[in-house]
């Protein structure tokens, strides 16, 4: 089968963290011990919602020892297609559901001999299982954490009980900002970087390192593009020889899985690579969103994510 | 004898050419003609590139080398250091790797010998080997790890070669230790040690 396997859990704690983060706890239905992951690795929640079967990727926050609870967070998106919501307002404790194996798209190089890591807002997640798996194996790190206000940084008690000045944190509201430039010029050899937050500071991070002279391979960020909403459209997968119609609030992966093509997939963000389809023809604009396919690639128009992009035109042929 | 097909063999180093990048300092590890990398680099970058560089080189042959080592003495270099061996300018290439900080490229030209010990020795200072640049010039001599008695010999110029360790008859193979700075050899004769292949030149 071409997509990943899933695993039958319970939900186990339900925790209001702030104003907008909701802490969720899994445990594996039959009771067995969760697969081993590492810091950094994300899993796929499926949710059903009503018709509509959503399959978002979130970061694993709890400690990779522990295969016992899998925990995630999730920031409420008032504007997204209604994933966060419905995880919201209708996962409850004792809930049956369905998520897909841990996959690690921004694993820790565990030869670096300083991990320096940048994270924004709910960017915190995949670091929180990183630090765990550092302190466990003794590995030296730095963690610089960009929160909008003080009631909005989630976790951060937490994280300066356990590695008190190795955490800086950074207030919006009073104008604190993180020194990039002067971070990245004074890192000891071997350092390599983590950044996972908002699109900007990721960007930045990328922009500055590469302007600096980081080598690209000691440079780690974690980028889930989300399936934004949009005009509906239709989409003929010839090799299945069906036609689709992809609805204002799904995504075209979702739909084609709606309609029982097997389609591939390994993070449904728009970063791994594995849905790549090829496109065979269209009238019209492909909406790319993802952080896959290079530029070349976007302007040949002969290759689509699905898992985040659209279309808008009449007609959309891929081989799939 | 006919050279066995490793063109498939993954692990093989392959090398580019070195090309500036815009950073904070430039360290340059080169032997003998690889130099000339360094000096041919040299006549398209920004002014003051080499303000904030560092060359290590490596002048085994200074006979032959003269004209490149006053090329590199001319670019004015803050550090310069020459050495007559690749394993005496290893120490000093790890010191300054690890004084060296993130922001920071690394540039290896010359022989197979001093791209594949210089890549071991940045490693061993956990900078990842694609974060290096390097051009292959002049001598294609390997450093050839027997993988009976793991001994490594230099300067292996010929196909078949002998372990100078165990002395067994190696074939030199593609497959490459990035660990180790070295192509294996594998024994070219065990299931007949009286058949003795000649031995050609083809690694110079």
């Amino acid at each position: 089968m071409s997509s990943p396997a899933t695993i039958d859990v319970i939900v186990t704690h339900v925790v209001n963290v702030n104003s907008l983060i909701k802490r969720f706890h899994f445990a594996r239905l039959d009771g067995q011990p969760l697969p081993a992951f590492s810091g950094g690795a994300h899993i796929i929640v499926e949710m059903q919602d009503g018709e509509n079967r959503r399959r978002t990727p979130y970061s694993l926050m709890s400690s990779p020892l522990d295969t016992d609870d899998y925990q995630i967070s999730v920031r409420r998106d008032d504007q997204g297609r209604g994933g966060s919501l419905y995880m919201h307002q209708q996962v409850k404790t004792g809930m049956q559901m369905r998520i897909g194996y841990p996959t690690n798209l921004f694993s820790l190089d565990k030869r670096a001999p300083k991990h320096l890591m940048f994270a924004g807002g709910i960017g915190i997640t995949p670091f929180l299982a990183q630090i765990k798996q550092l302190i466990a194996t003794n590995g030296n790190f730095e963690l610089h954490y960009s929160v909008r206000n003080q009631e909005l940084g989630a976790y951060i008690n937490e994280l300066a009980q356990t590695i008190g000045n190795r955490l800086h944190t950074y207030y919006d509201d009073k104008e604190q900002r993180i020194a990039f430039d002067t971070l990245l010029s004074t890192q000891p050899a071997g350092t390599h970087v983590y950044v996972c937050g908002p699109t900007p500071m990721i960007e930045h991070v990328l922009k500055r390192t590469a302007a600096l002279g980081w080598p690209k391979v000691h440079v780690h960020y974690e980028h889930f593009a989300k399936a934004l909403p949009g005009e509906p459209f239709t989409v003929q997968l010839q090799a299945s020889n069906k036609t689709v119609e992809v609805g204002e609030n799904e995504s075209m992966l979702e739909a084609m899985e709606a309609a029982g093509v097997d389609a591939p997939y390994l993070c449904r963000g728009g970063a791994c690579g594995q849905c790549e389809t090829n496109v065979i023809e269209h009238n019209g604009t492909l909406l790319h969103e993802d952080h896959w396919l290079d530029e070349n690639e976007r302007v040949s128009g002969k290759k689509i994510m699905p898992c985040v992009s659209r279309f808008c035109g009449t007609q959309l042929v891929l081989d799939r | 004898m006919s050279q066995p097909d490793d063109s498939a063999i993954l692990s093989r180093p392959r090398y580019g050419t070195l090309s500036p990048i815009e950073a904070s300092f430039h360290l340059f590890c080169a032997d003998d003609e690889g130099g000339q990398a360094i000096v041919e680099l040299a006549q398209d970058v920004p002014a003051n590139f080499f303000d904030s560089a560092e060359i290590i080189y490596v002048n085994s042959q200074p006979a032959l080398n003269s004209k490149t080592l006053a090329a590199l003495e001319q670019l004015n270099c803050p550090r310069m250091y020459t050495g007559p061996t690749i394993h005496a300018a290893l120490p000093r290439l790890s010191t300054s790797i690890s004084r060296m900080r993130m922001n920071s490229q690394i540039y290896i030209s010359g022989s197979e010998s001093m791209l594949g010990l210089a890549t071991m020795t940045a490693m061993q200072a956990n900078i990842d080997h694609q974060a290096l640049q390097t051009e292959h010039r002049g001598s294609l001599a390997r450093r050839v790890q027997c993988v009976h008695c793991k001994g490594i010999t230099e300067q292996v110029t010929t196909q078949p070669a002998s372990c100078e360790h165990c002395g067994l008859l190696l074939l030199v193979r593609d497959h490459y230790s990035r660990r180790a700075a070295a192509f294996q050899g594998v024994n070219i004769n065990a299931e007949d040690p009286s058949e003795i292949p000649a031995k050609e030149e083809v690694f110079t």
